[in-house]
């Protein structure tokens, strides 16, 4: 059995962005998973994007755990910097990078099990300090790489391959990112990117806690009837609020839209997320609004999807702990060291 | 737009770019795969079945398959189609064995080929083995027509068109050589049952202009002067040597004096450099000799002294475009220039000549006095006499006779056994699936980076000291080899099931030239440009499958597909399979093989 790598010929018209790159230049290695795997999908919709929003690849640093999903950052931004931490773990190190070189983009990426289970603390913390990145979840309900046994978010009541009812009930990522304070909360599903390459955009120029939960059937084990994150399934029960086109800051709006049908959200960096509506009663700056539209649809089994809440003032950790503005590598020998004169203010302070 | 019906035979073959390109519809991958396997006799029978003359065509070939190579689309330089099949030829070995017998029994049909060129020779080919009896007449002294007179030695040794040409009178045809056929109507008297006409273009045109017939010595016709060169008749020229014309005739004019003493050749032209009618190939070719090549200069008169060519003065003209975007040629209003030279050879054109053909048998002419021909059956308007190659339709090249032949040997067939001429045997279609294991297929379908391989030559000097040396060495095993594996397998099809696709997206994400898009159906127009990369190259197809579960459609683009077959890898229910589609056209008897 061989792989053979994609080969470098493309399509003559394919397009270069303002770096001069093509979207293939954002690739990497071929994939190892299952043929057919949502996660490849997730990992194809991450290279538009970043291809997408001129992304500088060394500017980026993709973090994961362990599992199906945590492997996928091997498949895109080949020239991005990586770090595949222990299981659960990504969160606690993307943390750490973050603090010492807050010059970088962070993109964490992680599964079902690897954050909802072994890392629950961890994610939890990650949105609660509004550390500031992109935690992408590809989101299977159940244990690939272990044969199929159901993982935390799997439903009460669906049923496994060898057709064992689940007894437990599914954590629900969104709800939970909601709860803790992230700042930019989205479900997708790998089978529709005009949907998830947008919100990875506006995730990734988000500044704050960016959380996109993404369904993405497990061919080999969760794609059978009475599975609720089948392919079949969540297309049934997908129920998008709104659709979101995001825009540069450097851009300047052509498109045409009706008068009301669309919300404009300003961002930090100066990028402008349209919001053209799906749901007519759905605002998702509002928070608590947004926490009960989800436990309501989530009761008549609906899977809600688009962007369920941004706040585009947000604050991040760094303003938090008011930190240096530079990466901790470019402060110099005279800025880490103190001089004499200010261990002995600091000495006469404590007498 | 309508589920591609994928069950028509044409539908793969025109994704097999090269294949459907070559007149005779030669099974390009298939050949090329069995010379990377080292199986060059296989090679070679797939291609002496198609083609009749590898050996000749790898060498000669206006390959009109390598323009139409999807590797051009997506690489610099399609695959060297050409050269590979002279490697199948250079090294098949033996194939006495593998070819057919002559027939045990005749069937008593009489049919007379006239000419002895590679039409004629493919009619006679096809039609021995069944039993025919074949007489082949030719006015030379040995079977080959222009492949034999006008193509020099240097581009094709004199022993590779004897053994092609022996391989078909060994099927028994009787060859009446040194046998001029000077009246069409005396050889109908005979019992033939079918006459086959494939005397080719024989005449080459002429040059009025002042002065010509005071330099009548020193101004040569080209393909008169090239017939004499190779049969030994001249062996020099000038110092000084003025080609006129800018097609391939010229270009073996202006290389053949180089090496039989012109020292100082020029090929001037009237039309520019882009448009001359030459392969670019051989216009390389001529300039690597030394050559240079002169553009937009009109002929106006041959200059003269004391009864000798001097020069040739010429008008110059530059190219005009009216509204219709049509060029014309008008002359800059500069001075003349005069090119002096001691020898000009005329390779403007070559005309159809039928003087040996009565105006009064029943076989009607137009009014340029080209035979009235079907371009379906090639039979003429006298039921018994057919046409082929250049005498058919005019002077075009010999893939094409090869191709008439092929079908002018069908038509006889039903003309002597009472069958309808327009019933055409259909093509022999075989699809076999290449999957082997997971990520195994039967061929391979790692795409190779490399560059198109050079053909090495014979130093210059060498070169142009033997008018029979020929310069071109063919490729050696490690650049076959490398050449082998820049071909992208066309044949071996993407073959989409709908009914098993899932629609998960894998086979868009992992496809290197963006074909694949799944959308709502629309016509063609509409669809084209809103694919994953728009579908701008109207010659290619669109494959469209019938409405999946979500309402929507696959659309495979079939323009730069590598058949790398990874869409087919990544596809977890097996709804694209790499099926190998070898199509073969039907001969004289009706099958395929």
């Amino acid at each position: 059995m061989t792989y053979i790598a994609k080969p470098q010929f493309h399509h003559p018209s394919l397009k270069h962005n303002a770096l001069g790159f093509t979207r293939r230049d954002y690739e990497g290695k071929v994939s190892t998973l299952c043929a057919g795997c949502g996660h490849d999908s997730i990992s194809a919709a991450i290279v538009q994007a970043c291809f997408e929003i001129d992304l500088e690849p060394h500017r980026l640093a993709k973090l994961s755990g362990i599992g199906c999903s945590s492997k996928t950052p091997d498949y895109f931004l080949g020239a991005s910097h990586g770090f595949n931490t222990v299981h659960g773990r990504m969160p606690s190190v993307l943390t750490g990078a973050n603090l010492a070189n807050r010059s970088l983009i962070y993109l964490g990426v992680s599964g079902d099990g690897d954050s909802a289970s072994i890392g629950l603390g961890q994610f939890a913390h990650a949105m609660r300090r509004g550390v500031n990145m992109t935690y992408i979840v590809e989101n299977n309900g159940v244990y690939g790489l272990t044969k199929g046994q159901f993982s935390a978010t799997a439903d009460k009541g669906s049923k496994s391959k060898k057709g064992v009812v689940n007894s437990d009930s599914g954590i629900d990522m969104v709800g939970l990112a909601l709860q803790l304070g992230a700042t930019f909360v989205a479900r997708s599903f790998s089978g529709d990117k005009d949907q998830l390459v947008p919100l990875i955009k506006a995730a990734l120029t988000h500044k704050g806690a960016a959380f996109i939960d993404v369904l993405s059937p497990c061919i080999a084990f969760n794609n059978h009837k009475g599975s609720t994150k089948s392919f079949d399934w969540v297309r049934e029960h997908n129920e998008a609020v709104n659709r979101l086109d995001v825009l540069m800051a450097r851009m300047a709006v052509t498109a045409s839209y009706e008068p009301g049908s669309l919300t404009e959200v300003t961002q930090h960096d100066g990028s402008v997320l349209l919001l053209r509506k799906v749901a007519e009663d759905y605002d998702p700056t509002d928070h608590a609004g947004a926490i009960s539209y989800l436990q309501h649809a989530h009761a008549a089994g609906e899977i809600v999807t688009g962007l369920l809440y941004v706040d585009p003032e947000a604050e991040e950790l760094h303003d938090a702990l008011g930190t240096v503005k530079q990466p901790l590598n470019a402060l110099s020998d005279e800025e880490l060291v103190p001089p004499v004169a200010a261990l002995a203010k600091i000495n006469a302070g404590l007498r | 737009m309508e589920p591609t019906n994928t069950e028509a035979p044409e539908y793969f073959h025109k994704v097999v770019d090269c294949q459907w390109a070559c007149p005779a519809h030669t099974p390009v991958p298939e050949y090329i795969r069995l010379i990377a396997q080292g199986r060059h006799a296989d090679a070679y029978m797939v291609n002496w079945k198609s083609n009749v003359f590898p050996g000749i065509l790898g060498r000669t070939c206006d390959r009109p398959c390598e323009p139409a190579c999807r590797r051009g689309r997506v690489d610099e330089e399609p695959v060297a189609i050409c050269r590979l099949k002279r490697v199948a030829a250079d090294n098949k070995g033996d194939v006495a064995a593998r070819m057919p017998q002559p027939p045990k029994k005749r069937i008593g049909k009489k049919v007379a080929c006239i000419g002895a060129g590679p039409a004629s020779m493919t009619v006679a080919r096809d039609l021995a083995p069944l039993g025919y009896d074949v007489t082949v007449y030719d006015a030379d002294a040995k079977a080959g027509g222009m492949i034999r007179s006008q193509i020099p030695r240097f581009r094709l040794p004199e022993s590779v068109i004897d053994e092609e040409m022996g391989f078909i009178t060994a099927l028994g045809p009787r060859m009446r050589l040194n046998r001029r056929v000077d009246s069409l109507a005396a050889l109908l008297r005979r019992d033939y049952d079918a006459i086959f006409v494939g005397t080719g273009a024989p005449r080459g045109r002429d040059l009025d202009i002042p002065g010509r017939a005071e330099a009548a010595a020193n101004v040569h016709i080209g393909i008169e002067w090239l017939a004499n060169v190779s049969f030994g008749h001249v062996d020099r020229i000038g110092k000084r040597v003025i080609v006129l014309g800018g097609g391939n005739t010229a270009m073996d004019c202006c290389r053949t004096s180089r090496r039989l003493g012109g020292e100082e050749v020029k090929v001037i032209v009237r039309s520019g450099y882009d448009e001359m009618k030459a392969s670019p190939w051989e216009k390389e070719d001529a300039q690597h000799e030394g050559i240079p090549i002169l553009n937009y200069l009109v002929p106006k008169a041959f200059t003269h002294e004391d009864g000798r060519l001097t020069g040739v003065t010429f008008e110059k003209v530059a190219p005009v475009f009216d509204e219709q975007g049509r060029r014309r040629l008008e002359p800059t209003g500069e001075p003349d220039e005069h090119h002096e030279c001691d020898d000009v050879l005329v390779a403007i054109g070559q005309e159809n000549s039928f003087p040996w053909i009565e105006r009064d048998i029943g076989l009607e002419f137009d009014k340029w006095g080209m035979p009235v021909v079907d371009e379906t059956t090639f039979q003429s308007t006298h039921p018994k006499v057919f046409f082929g190659g250049d005498a058919a339709f005019g002077p075009k090249n010999i893939i094409w006779a090869v191709a008439h032949g092929h079908e002018a040997a069908i038509s006889i067939d039903h003309h002597c056994r009472g069958a309808d001429l327009r019933l055409r045997p259909p093509p022999g279609v075989r699809v076999s699936s290449q999957k082997m294991g997971i990520h195994e297929w039967s061929y391979d379908n790692d795409v190779s980076p490399e560059d198109r391989q050079k053909v090495p030559l014979l130093p210059l000097a060498q070169a142009l000291g033997d008018v029979k040396a020929e310069v071109e060495l063919g490729f050696d095993d490690p650049r076959s080899w490398a050449e082998t594996q820049r071909c992208l397998n066309c044949d071996v099809q993407t073959v989409f099931s709908r009914t098993l696709c899932i629609e998960c997206d894998a086979c868009v994400d992992i496809c290197p030239t963006d074909c694949i898009t799944f959308t709502v159906n629309g016509d063609e127009a509409d669809l084209r440009p809103r694919l994953k990369a728009p579908a701008t190259n109207l010659d290619q197809a669109l494959y469209v499958s019938s409405t999946l579960p979500t309402g929507r459609v696959l659309v495979k683009d079939e323009d730069v597909c590598l058949h790398c077959g990874l869409c087919a890898e990544r596809c977890p229910t097996g709804a694209w399979d790499m099926q190998k589609t070898l199509v073969e056209m039907s001969h004289a008897g009706g099958c395929a093989r």
